[in-house]
């Protein structure tokens, strides 16, 4: 039996997961069209790689990852593009941004697909193949997988694989490790043979007793197989937010990931079971990430798990698990973290986990928030170990600098100090506010330090310019003088009365501007025509011919003419 | 007595030394106030403090020439910063300076004609183009100090605001709405 570790604070919030746990996996119908963002992922905006009116294939590129972090975006079904435009996304700022629309022709065609052996190919490739096949981190950072591959300073000893789905409500980890725990391990495999790992752990919180039993399995299985024994499926205590990457770390490792430092400094990289899955089925399956398995349910009659196209809008997927009449909106996530959707009809992306339908017995609205008075709940349910009430009062007085100073960067916005707050303070809200004031302060910062550099840069050259201009007009006038005192000298030339006339000065200066210009033309030889071909020598010779052809034949038709 | 007065005498003319030591090795070159002020402000170079840049600004309002609340690129925030630093009170925006919303220039490009003024004019050389050649504004680095748009002679530049977009979007300020309370 492995230690395990303990993290400060959590929460047990009703889990809330039974509702949607009790049947398998259901394939999502074919949705009339589908509205895929080419802006799921971390990093830079895929551009668009296919037209308007275009036919496209499953699983076909349809948006070129751009940049280093950076992923690919694929077309979720065969069909036709009816635009590429900016549409409502699902984001909290209920804003819009490129998206490629799709409209499903119904015949499932596949792209042709190649499966790879991993052990096979280069380390490079593969993590080239996973940024081509758009595979991003799918427990919610939709940070690029490849990039998570790459070999850093610090080699990673252990992987931690999280199936430790932690928020209420989400039930998609736990039915995708239990009806699919053989590809999860084999997903496994291929990251601990990229990073070159000595273990992987696989944490999931003990209230899923079916994904541990068929994850074992699995494991011991491929373990045998491989003859390797490093797979290792560990049980976690229920507490939230035990899923959260650092937590789970801490658990599992009992290392504690400081501020301002990233688990791979430590040796340990975590990964989301559902990432694992996607990166086996791009490399062995040759499968680019089209679809997941997304968790519908709240208000609805019959809550389950479906594996959903990407672009699906919501309310067609909500509608195939019979919501009641009275849903009043959608949450993306669980009910911790989540965002409400800012529409129905948004597509479903690769950060979906969970469609919650809300409604106001379900979850009613927030009463209204009191005083804080400072009984610090929040404090001992923090995971981080963060003074979330001082937080809360450096974020509601703006006062960022000191926000930073109590690290709020280290903030994982996971909601157990608002959940346990009894004065009802929306204090993640808070936070989210002062992390993005602070962001936007440092970007204008780094766009002021550069004007600065810049305008520095432009003084320096203007100053320049105006140097050298001086200098040159000084450098002709001396010139000049230097020529009227050798004119003065040399009364051998017939210095008259004549020469001191500024028209004949001028006409002496043209002539030795003419003079110099000659006698450059003369030393210039032309390079390109040493050293050829007896060929290109008799083409020369043939044009030269033709030209002084050309030549005579104007110059006798002009005297022709003249004669006339 | 005049053992004591030697002694004070002795200790004043160490310490002057000293003193005078210290003042020339550790010499401060110019006025460090001037950067500090200078982080602070936005760097449009944009004159609208009524100053040719930020620097001369700055140096303005490190010399107690000048007052914090002229500079409106930089917003309500800059002036609670400087009033931070210069432990002043903080003072609502002076004459008829306004903060604005930030914004590019942008070139009408089917009307420049390639005079090059504007080139001339952009503090931060934020601005391609050559001599009866068409111009264009390179727009990561302009920072809308709108010095460019008075010297075009065919009004082919305007200022373009710039829209917030996903990754620009910022989380907004927890606010609830009041509801009502029923009379009784």
């Amino acid at each position: 039996m492995r230690q395990l570790f303990k993290f400060h604070g959590g929460v047990h919030p009703p889990i809330n997961k039974k509702q949607s746990n009790q049947s398998p996996i259901a394939q999502a119908a074919l949705p009339s069209r589908l509205v895929v963002p080419l802006y799921q992922h971390i990093g830079n905006r895929a551009k668009p790689a296919v037209e308007v009116g275009q036919r496209v294939l499953k699983g076909q590129l349809i948006g070129m990852p751009e940049g280093n972090l950076s992923s690919a975006v694929h077309a979720p079904t065969s069909g036709t593009i009816t635009a590429i435009d900016m549409q409502q996304v699902a984001h909290a700022s209920g804003m819009t941004d490129l998206c490629v629309t799709l409209i499903p022709d119904g015949l499932e065609e596949w792209i042709r697909r190649e499966g790879m052996n991993y052990l096979a190919i280069n380390k490079a490739d593969i993590r080239f193949v996973l940024r081509m096949a758009g595979v991003v981190g799918l427990g919610g950072a939709t940070f690029p997988s490849d990039q998570k591959l790459r070999p850093g300073k610090h080699r990673i000893k252990t992987v931690v694989l999280n199936g430790a789905e932690c928020e209420p409500y989400i039930t998609c980890d736990d039915l995708l490790m239990r009806e699919r725990a053989e590809q999860i391990i084999r997903g496994a495999e291929i990251i601990r043979y990229v990073l070159d790992a000595e273990k992987v752990l696989i944490g999931i919180e003990d209230n899923k007793p079916e994904a541990i039993a068929a994850m074992r399995l699995a494991a011991n299985a491929s373990a045998a197989g491989a003859g390797t024994g490093t797979m290792e499926v560990i049980a976690v205590p229920t507490v939230y937010p035990g899923g959260g990457a650092k937590q789970l770390i801490r658990v599992l490792t009992g290392i504690e990931v400081a501020a301002g430092i990233r688990s791979t400094d430590m040796g340990v990289q975590c990964f989301n079971v559902g990432t694992a899955y996607s990166i086996n089925r791009a490399i062995a399956h040759g499968e680019p990430l089209i679809s997941r398995i997304v968790t519908v349910t709240g208000n609805v009659g019959q809550a389950r798990n479906f594996e959903v196209l990407f672009g699906t809008p919501a309310n067609e997927l909500v509608a195939q698990a019979q919501p009641l009449p009275d849903t009043n909106g959608y949450l993306m996530g669980g009910p911790m973290m989540g965002v409400r959707l800012p529409s129905e009809q948004v597509g479903i992306i690769k950060a979906t986990n969970c469609i919650i339908a809300m409604s106001d017995a379900l979850f009613p609205p927030p009463p209204p928030a009191l005083p804080c008075i400072r009984c610090t709940r929040c404090a001992d349910a923090c995971p981080a170990e963060l003074q979330p009430q001082e937080l809360y009062w450096f974020a509601k007085s703006k006062n960022f600098d000191k926000a930073r100073k109590y690290n709020l960067f280290d903030c994982i916005e996971c909601g157990a100090c608002s959940y346990v707050c009894p004065s009802h303070i929306p204090l993640v809200q808070y936070y989210r506010f002062a992390k993005s004031e602070i962001w936007d302060q440092e970007s204008n910062q780094k766009a002021a330090d550069a004007a600065r550099v810049r305008h520095e840069y432009h003084e320096f050259r203007e100053e320049r310019e105006k140097r050298e201009k001086a200098e040159k007009l000084a450098e002709r006038e001396k010139a000049a003088q230097a020529a009227k005192a050798k004119l003065v000298e040399q009364p051998v030339n017939a210095v008259s009365a004549q020469n001191a006339d500024p028209e004949r000065t001028i006409q002496l200066k043209i002539q030795t501007a003419i003079e110099n210009a000659k006698q450059q033309a003369a030393t210039i030889t032309p390079k390109n025509t040493e050293q050829l071909t007896p060929e290109q020598q008799a083409q020369i010779a043939a044009i030269e011919a033709r030209r002084t052809h050309i030549h005579e034949l104007a110059s006798t038709s002009v005297e022709a003419n003249t004669k006339e | 007595m005049l053992n004591a007065l030697l002694v004070m005498l002795a200790i004043a003319v160490v310490l002057g030394a000293v003193l005078g030591f210290a003042a020339i090795k550790f010499r401060v070159e110019g006025n460090p106030m001037v950067d500090k002020i200078d982080a602070i402000l936005p760097q449009t170079q944009c004159g609208q403090c009524g100053f040719p840049g930020c620097k001369p600004y700055a140096t303005a309002i490190a010399n107690g020439e000048a007052d914090i609340n002229l500079c409106p690129p930089g917003g309500e925030e800059g002036i609670h910063k400087l009033a931070d630093l210069l432990g002043r009170d903080f003072v609502p925006y002076g004459g008829d300076t306004a903060p604005k919303p930030k914004s590019v220039a942008f070139i009408d490009e089917n009307n420049c004609i390639g005079c090059t003024l504007c080139t001339q004019a952009c503090p931060v050389d934020a601005i391609a183009g050559a001599a009866k050649q068409m111009h264009t504004i390179i727009a990561a680095e302009c920072t809308g100090c709108e010095l460019c748009v008075a010297p075009c002679p065919v009004d082919c530049i305007s200022m373009i605001p710039i829209e917030e977009t996903l990754t620009t979007w910022k989380w907004k300020y927890p606010i609830y709405a009041l509801s009502p309370v029923p009379l009784s």
